[in-house]
């Protein structure tokens, strides 16, 4: 086989390659969030996250925004901060806005649900490092299940 | 005393080795300064230890990611959770079946025939005979493969993983019915480029060198007879086998396992 | 008389085997040097040994008055442009044509252009009598013809010093007469200094201007073919006739058979 041949197959060797990576980039990964692309954080405290974890999605109404990128316990009062790491074109949440940790289906992943509030004069958009002040925490099964338990027992 | 005594030969002999084979890595290394005379034998030889690897994986590829979601469809749909098909094929191929399957074929195909055509060489003499034509064996044989193995290794991982992951498709969605949009789209949702796909293919890069490494030290290390070529052969294949592994264990420590 | 290779008081040793012990050998220039000796002495170390490719434990070679085990890296390479050895198997690369093996030093070690390499090819080849085998690959030649491709490639950069391992090994006559014709027109063609390493008498007393015969890491006979013809040392003359048995004995080293028939089963 002569080098030109071999040059011919090596390439489409190479080209076979690059299409790999860019099916894995584009069909099968999220490229964008958090991979590349311009990011601002947003933190949040809540009194318990349940089993939110590193990497975990950030939603509003459904749309994947950002993601949790780390997990912190404040040392002074014990309560766990989360950093949301939100892509750039998602801007101007009114200061308003709530989070809570929500799960898809009864058991599955758990995320993060971002709810916009009401946004009228005086109230400032989110911007890089602001707190979100509205919060609610994690369903945790066992006190759901003790929540129905005693109120069952004092019927 | 006397199995003392064998110990400390066998300890010296594998440090001895491992000083040898640094000797040839560091030697295939420093021949990266002339890239316009090495650059066609690498292509040639990426012909040879990737184009002719490249029907192996796939087809290994396509029977594992088929494999993957029969047994894994099998397994979720008792919890109603096979829309979770998609991730579960993904991110088991691209973390870690991907790069280990392929290293490991790529042991028994490439890197057993770099080792024999290495070790052919020398028994023939053409090395010696480079050698005494004043041109560095280290640096026309072994670089030009190093190079090729390097480079290709992680491109057949790539490959794999994606075919892997239609055939995961095929078996998944057109022949039991998971949904074809909740495959993509959870898959998407999951796997992140580069906590995922880079690692994946940053593990592939270490087992390249493994591998490659292994596979032309060996061939140049080995006894110039048939009976050497044939012995060095197996050690290949067994030798960067058991490293893949092994290693697999501690870079997915690192990457996946804590934190 | 002018020298190209000096041996002195050299001594090689093969982890507690002593190769050579304190030998010495000069190959004057321009001739045609045999080194002989029986089979498994080391005559292919020697080579070795003057290409660099080994290193002495003791004593010193000189390359045209330049000590190589002295050499560094790059100086001995530079000096391996100066001679070139043919191996026993011809060691023609597998991959590549006969053209292209000869062109293979040329293209390597010179910038020059493909029409001029194409030219030294040709007559290099037609000095061995294989242009006619330029596009054959080495799988397709018989063993006389891959020597003969292997020296064209040996010659291409016009080397001081060639030297041939073992050239007649395995040869039918015709191809061991082609190439000692070829060796000693050769040598007086292109003027070089030739070191034939082999065992077979005949053919070395033919073209051998001086003959070096080696024995239990020394040297045990040196000079013309005529000296050698004529020496009164028992061990030449057992080399040259061939001789089953004398000084080199049949039997390899061995207690005595009578004592190891007895010991009985511990072999």
């Amino acid at each position: 086989m002569n080098s030109r041949k071999i040059e011919l197959v090596v390439g489409f060797f190479v080209a076979l390659a690059i299409a790999a990576v860019l099916m894995l980039a584009f069909n099968v990964a999220n490229k964008g969030i958090t991979g590349e692309g311009e990011t601002y954080d947003l933190y949040a405290k809540f009194d318990n996250i349940g089993g939110l974890k590193v990497r975990s999605a950030v939603k509003v109404g459904g749309v994947t925004v950002g993601r949790v990128t780390s997990i912190k316990l404040d040392d002074k009062d014990f309560t766990p901060v989360v950093t949301l790491t939100i892509a750039k074109q998602y801007t101007n949440f009114p200061e308003t806005s709530s989070v809570s940790i929500l799960t898809s289906g009864l058991l599955g992943e758990q995320y993060v649900g971002l709810q916009p509030g009401f946004s009228f004069d005086g109230i400032e958009p989110l911007k890089e490092g602001d707190f979100i002040e509205d919060t609610k925490s994690a369903l945790v099964l066992e006190d759901l299940i003790g929540q129905f338990l005693f109120s069952k027992s004092k019927d | 005393m006397n199995w003392l005594a064998n110990l400390g030969a066998w300890v010296i002999e594998k440090i001895a080795a491992t000083g040898r084979a640094s000797q040839v890595l560091y030697g295939a290394l420093v021949a990266v300064p002339r890239p316009i005379k090495n650059t066609p034998l690498v292509i040639r030889q990426m012909y040879v230890v990737g184009v002719q690897s490249l029907l192996i994986i796939v087809v290994s590829g396509l029977f594992i990611g088929m494999v993957m979601a029969l047994q894994g469809y099998t397994i979720l749909v008792d919890y109603g959770a096979e829309d979770s098909l998609g991730p579960m094929v993904a991110l088991s191929l691209l973390r870690e079946l991907g790069p280990v399957v392929t290293a490991l074929l790529f042991a028994g195909r490439a890197g057993s025939a770099l080792t024999a055509e290495i070790g052919l060489m020398k028994a023939t003499e053409q090395l010696s005979s480079l050698e005494m034509m004043a041109i560095d064996p280290l640096r026309r044989v072994i670089a030009p493969r190093f190079w090729a193995g390097f480079i290709c290794m992680p491109m057949l991982a790539v490959i794999f993983s994606a075919v892997g992951i239609l055939g995961g498709h095929l078996v998944g969605v057109d022949w039991l019915g998971v949904d074809s949009g909740s495959y993509w789209s959870i898959m998407q949702s999951t796997v992140d480029f580069r906590a995922d796909v880079l690692n994946g293919v940053i593990k592939s890069f270490v087992f390249a060198v493994i591998v490659t490494w292994i596979a032309v030290f060996k061939g140049y290390d080995c006894l110039p007879t048939s009976e050497g070529i044939s012995k060095a052969t197996t050690e290949t294949v067994v030798h960067s086998s058991l490293t893949v592994l092994g290693l697999d264990f501690i870079l997915t420590a690192l990457m996946f396992g804590i934190e | 008389m002018d020298y190209l290779v000096e041996i002195n008081n050299l001594t090689f040793k093969r982890g507690e085997r002593v190769i050579y012990q304190d030998i010495s050998m000069r190959i004057p220039k321009g001739k045609t040097t045999a080194i002989m000796g029986p089979s498994g002495i080391g005559k292919t170390t020697m080579l070795r040994l003057i290409g660099g490719q080994l290193k002495p434990d003791s004593g010193d070679i000189l390359f045209a008055g330049n000590s190589i085990p002295s050499m560094n890296r790059h100086q001995l390479y530079k000096t391996r442009r100066d001679m070139s050895m043919l191996f026993q198997s011809g060691a023609l690369f597998t991959e590549l044509t006969v053209f292209d093996n000869v062109a293979y030093p040329l293209r390597e070690h010179t910038k020059l252009s493909e029409s001029l390499i194409r030219t030294i090819v040709l007559l290099k080849l037609q000095a061995v009598g294989l242009r006619g085998a330029a596009q054959l690959m080495p799988s397709e030649l018989s063993g006389g013809m891959a020597r003969r491709a292997a020296l064209a490639r040996a010659i291409a950069l016009d080397p001081q010093l060639i030297m041939y391992d073992e050239p007649f090994a395995g040869q039918d006559p015709i191809s061991m007469g082609v190439l000692v014709k070829l060796i000693k027109t050769l040598n007086d063609a292109l003027n070089l200094t030739s070191i034939v390493v082999t065992h077979d008498v005949d053919e070395v007393m033919s073209i051998a201007d001086y003959i070096y015969i080696v024995a239990d890491k020394k040297v045990i006979g040196e000079g013309s073919p005529e000296q050698i013809r004529n020496s009164d040392s028992e061990l030449v003359q057992q080399f040259l006739q061939g001789q089953a048995d004398g000084p080199v004995p049949f039997h390899f080293p061995a207690e005595s058979f009578k004592q190891q028939l007895l010991s009985g089963g511990k072999s």
